[in-house]
Parts: structure tokens; sequence; C-alpha cells
């Protein structure tokens, strides 16, 4: 059974008061995500992403298509005992602590009173909540309304939770501590779902993702496969690079660019119908020393500007 | 967990918010006031005092109540929205239904005990001005100053005030908060003369604008019959029957309202 799945999932809205046109905020998503996934769902800003999220949560209706989690439909309350989600920029209520926050929340899942303050208490010192937990939220920052957020999500221990943006608003260690609380959810075997638009946290963290634009799925799949598939050539370093051999290499296009690192030392693009071990073994004959060989792919920043850039632009309908 | 366990978990969340909420604690201080001043007023009004004090409490209650209930009732469901603190709550096992129900009983819950804050503070006046009188002055009023019987008027409020809040609840689930101020309080002023509405014919001429007037009577409530403060403050008699059909009018309006709410809000997208 899927942790997740969506098929032909569906959102139109209507924009405009005197003469409405139809909107596609997200058009035909279909999509499995396994049980235990860190699963990146990513796009630019206005891309569908949050829309998908609320339709997961039934915060809003499909216009056609299904949502189903650990096999339910979106929205009954078996499902919502077994998930948790941080919004985007999430708000809670100011006039409670963060302490009293989680506790009604943890009240809404029926948990008595000493394990709920047990949940909050165990879950702030998770998120990094000191002493701050009994101070009215409105006077918490936006990174630690983030961290309290998180929290929430996780009062339950779901088996699945969604993120939405979590990492918006945390400093470089906030969100160093939220990589590796991701990461210990999925070693719990917790499926983790979040979305964003910054590659490196689903770099880091993501086993499989899937990119939205302008309301479509553009691509999907394991981060691995994505890459790798996308190899475009070589690059060799190498020292003691003579300048005749360097430059007749140049010369007959086997090196693309030659990168200076230092005196006779060299980064050397090669292109990817090139053999690296004939211009290895014709370089170090010329007196050059291999330091290192590597392949060079497409990052997942390359990736996502090709896919984002070959999204479609008309959002109207039909 | 029960759905009434759900609702009542919702409720004083709201309580909570109420109390916390220094508006609630101005309008209490300033509830108390008014009987205070009432007192005075008592004071240069020769062998009225006591009637005015009677006349002034109950409008004091009713007065603030309804401030109470317009003014934290249209924010109910809009400030939830508008704040995004509804995706968290929503994700969590509770219902739509559940919500509002919740949202509705924890400011009933603070109606309640606005009131009966209020209610003391009347009494406790109104105790204090009979022994400030002579006992043949005293045997002269149809009904002691501290009159058990005006209870009833102020149930009659606290069912009216629920009915209000009921409004307000529904117009929140989807308009915003001046709207629904002016639509709220403009079904209560209409309400107020709704009686006159049943008696249409006998002032225009047009059968169809009859006909609507009369439609209009059965529509819009008739918060009309939820004053009997003048009864209560000359210790006249109310039927029990009068008040437990108008306690169920009420009722009944509520729960309708209340339905109509839930649908609302049940089908609502949040973008």
């Amino acid at each position: 059974m899927d942790a997740i799945r969506t098929e032909a999932l569906t959102k139109h809205y209507s924009i405009g008061f005197w003469r409405p046109r139809p909107y596609l905020a997200l058009e035909g998503l279909t999509l499995a995500v396994g049980q235990g996934e860190v699963f990146g769902f990513l796009g630019p800003n206005g891309a569908g992403k949050t829309t998908t999220l609320k339709l997961l949560m039934q915060l809003i209706y499909p216009t056609s298509g299904t949502a189903r989690i650990l096999g339910a439909p979106v929205g009954s309350a078996e499902v919502k005992r077994r998930i948790g989600y941080l919004p985007e920029n999430p708000y809670f209520y100011d006039h409670l602590t963060a302490e009293e926050l989680l506790e009604y929340f943890a009240s809404l899942f029926g948990y008595g009173a000493a394990e709920r303050r047990q949940r909050a208490s165990r879950l702030l010192d998770e998120v990094g909540i000191g002493a701050e937990r009994r101070l009215q939220l409105r006077k918490f920052s936006k990174g630690m309304l983030q961290r309290v957020g998180i929290a929430q999500a996780l009062i339950n221990d779901p088996e699945v939770v969604f993120f939405d943006e979590p990492m918006s608003g945390l400093d470089p260690l906030g969100r160093r501590e939220i990589r590796q609380l991701i990461l210990r959810l999925r070693d719990r075997g917790c499926t983790v779902f979040f979305s964003s638009h910054v590659l490196s946290d689903a770099e880091a963290l993501c086993s499989r993702v899937a990119i939205v634009a302008k309301g479509r799925l553009v691509a999907s799949g394991p981060l691995s496969e994505i890459l790798a598939f996308q190899v475009h050539g070589w690059e060799l370093v190498m020292s003691h690079v003579p300048g005749g051999a360097l430059e007749c290499a140049l010369k007959d296009g086997r090196v693309l660019k030659a990168l200076p690192l230092g005196p006779d030392r060299y980064a050397l693009d090669l292109p990817l119908g090139t053999s690296p071990e004939r211009l290895l073994a014709d370089m170090t004959a010329a007196g050059a020393q291999l330091v290192s060989l590597n392949p060079l792919r497409e990052t997942l920043e390359d990736f996502f500007v090709r896919q984002v850039a070959g999204a479609k632009t008309d959002r109207g309908l039909e | 967990m029960s759905a009434l366990r759900t609702v009542g978990t919702v409720a004083v969340s709201v309580f909570r918010e109420s109390v916390r909420d220094k508006v609630l604690y101005n309008l209490v201080a300033f509830a108390v006031l008014l009987m205070a001043a009432s007192y005075l007023i008592g004071q240069l009004t020769a062998g009225q005092d006591i009637k005015i004090i009677k006349d002034l409490g109950l409008a004091a209650i009713a007065t603030f109540g309804l401030m109470i209930a317009v003014f934290i009732g249209i924010g109910l469901v809009w400030k939830e929205v508008e704040r995004r603190s509804i995706y968290s709550l929503l994700s969590k096992p509770l219902s739509r239904a559940e919500f509002i129900l919740g949202k509705y009983c924890g400011l009933g819950l603070t109606l309640v005990v606005n009131v009966l804050v209020m209610v003391v503070a009347w009494y406790v006046v109104l105790a204090y001005m009979a022994t400030t009188v002579p006992a043949e002055v005293r045997a002269s009023w149809p009904a002691p100053a501290t009159d058990l019987g005006m209870l009833r008027a102020v149930g009659l409020i606290l069912v009216e005030l629920m009915l209000v809040t009921a409004i307000a609840l529904f117009f929140s689930t989807f308009s915003s908060p001046f709207l629904s101020a002016g639509f709220t309080l403009g079904l209560w002023v209409v309400g107020h003369f709704n009686a006159d509405l049943k008696n249409f014919e006998g002032v225009v001429d047009s059968r169809a604008a009859a006909w609507f007037a009369h439609g209009l009577y059965y529509v819009l409530p008739n918060f009309s019959a939820f004053d009997i403060k003048q009864q209560a403050v000359y210790a006249q008699a109310v039927p029990a029957s009068y008040l437990a059909t108008t306690a169920l009018y009420g009722g009944v309006y509520i729960a309708l309202l209340l339905t109509a709410s839930v649908a609302v809000f049940s089908r609502r997208d949040f973008k």
C-alpha cells in the first residue's frame, strides 16, 4: 500500500468577479509515494505545491481526481489520526504558549493530560524550543514559530507527515537541525512528504522527487535516476600539465575548457563522447600527473531549471 | 474520541481565548460601572429608584451581551481562516462540523459567564438599594428589589444572545467581519419589529406585499418575543408555557442556523 496516492488530481479556480475566468492551479497530478520514503515535492513559487498539500489535507476540494493517504480517502478521521501537517508560514493562536498550543492539539487526539504534557515537552525539546515554551506565541520569531509548527505536526507520532516549506524562516543551524529531524523520522519508518523550492534540501534528504511547474507535473522519480541519467561530460584534474599537450588537446576538441587551479595544475572539462582514458594516457605520457577524474553530472538545480523552463506557460483553460 | 468531547475541547479553547482577551474584561467592567451609574440615577429619582435600576440592569445585560455576541461572534471563524490557524487545526481529527459547534459553544460559554457576572453585580446593587429604603416604602413595591422572578427575563435574554451568536457565526463562515456585523445587527433590529410584519396587510393595499411581509415574518427571527423586561420589572406574571415555547423557538432557530453554518463551512475552500 502506498503512503500517498493521487490520481489525476485537478484543481481549477475562478478568478475575477465580473467576468470570472478559470485558472488552473493543478492539472492531472498522478503520484505515488511509498511508505518510509522522504519525498521532495519541488517547484518554483506558484507551481501548485501548496495547492497539492491543501488538497491532501482537504482544506480545498478537487475539481476532479482522487487522493488517498495510507489507502483511505483524504479528510477521513482515520487518515487524520495518522498524519501530521505543517502549513506554509504557519500561524497559531498567539495568546497561547508553545506548551499550551501543543497540549491543545494533543487533546484533539484524545490523549490524557499526562500524555499531552509529556508529548508536548518531548517535541519542544526535539525542535529546540527551550525555556521560551512558556512564552505566548505572539513573542516568537518566525523561525521559532516554524519550529513549533514542526512540533505540532508530530504531536501524534504520525505515519505520514507533510511539510510545506519546512526550512522557511530557519537560520542555517535550524535548517541543519530540521534536516536531521527529517532523517530521524525516516529512520523511524515515517513517510515524509515535503514541498520546497530549496533544491539543496531535496538533494540532501530525498529518495525521490517530483517537480511541478505551472500546475503540472513535469518530472518525477528517484533522485539517483534523474541525475545519473544526465551525465554530460567528465572533469579531469591533473598537475604538472605541460603547456604544449594542453594546447593540443584544446585544439583537437578533446578538452572543452581548462580551468587553472594553480601552477601547472588544471581542471579539464571533457565532452561526453570523449574517452577520458585515452586523454589521460596521452597526458600522463607527456609528464602530467592525475589528481582526479569525475563524471560531470547535472545538478538538481540544472535539471530543475531545465524542466521548469520547459513547462507550458498558459494556466487559463480552454 | 467522541464528537462531543472534541466539540468541548474547541469550546474550552474559545473560552480561554475570550478570557485572555482584554476587551472582554473591559465590557464586564463597563457593565458593572453602568450598574453603579444606575444606582446614582436612582438616588435622584424619588420613589422610582429601584424600578430604574431594574430597567437599566436588564438593558445593560442585554446590550453588553449583544456587543459580545456580535463582535466576537463575527470573528470566530473569519479570524481562523484569515490568519490560517485553521490549516493546522483541520488537519487534526476534527471535522468542520465539530469546529463550528465548538466555536459556537465556546462563545456561548463566554456569554453565560459574562451574563452571570453582570447579574450578580446587578443583584448586589439591588440588594444594597433595598437596605437604604424604609420598610414602609419597600412594602409598597410590587415585588422585592431582588425579585428572583426577574431571572426569567435574564434567561430569555440569554436565549436571544445565543440566537444572535448563531447568526453572527453563520455570516462569519462566508463573509468579512464588517459585512457580518452589518448583517447581524440589521437582522437584530429587524427582528425586534418582526411582529409588525404579521399585520402588514392592515397597512398596505398590495396583496403581494402583504404576503411577502407575512413570509418575512416567518423567516426572520422574532427577537421581540424574547423581551419580557417590562413584565419582569413590574413583577407581572409570565406563563411558564410562554417561556418554554419561546425558548424552544430560539433553540430551533439556533439549530437551523448552526446546520446552515456547517453546510456552508463544509463546502468552503481555504485558498
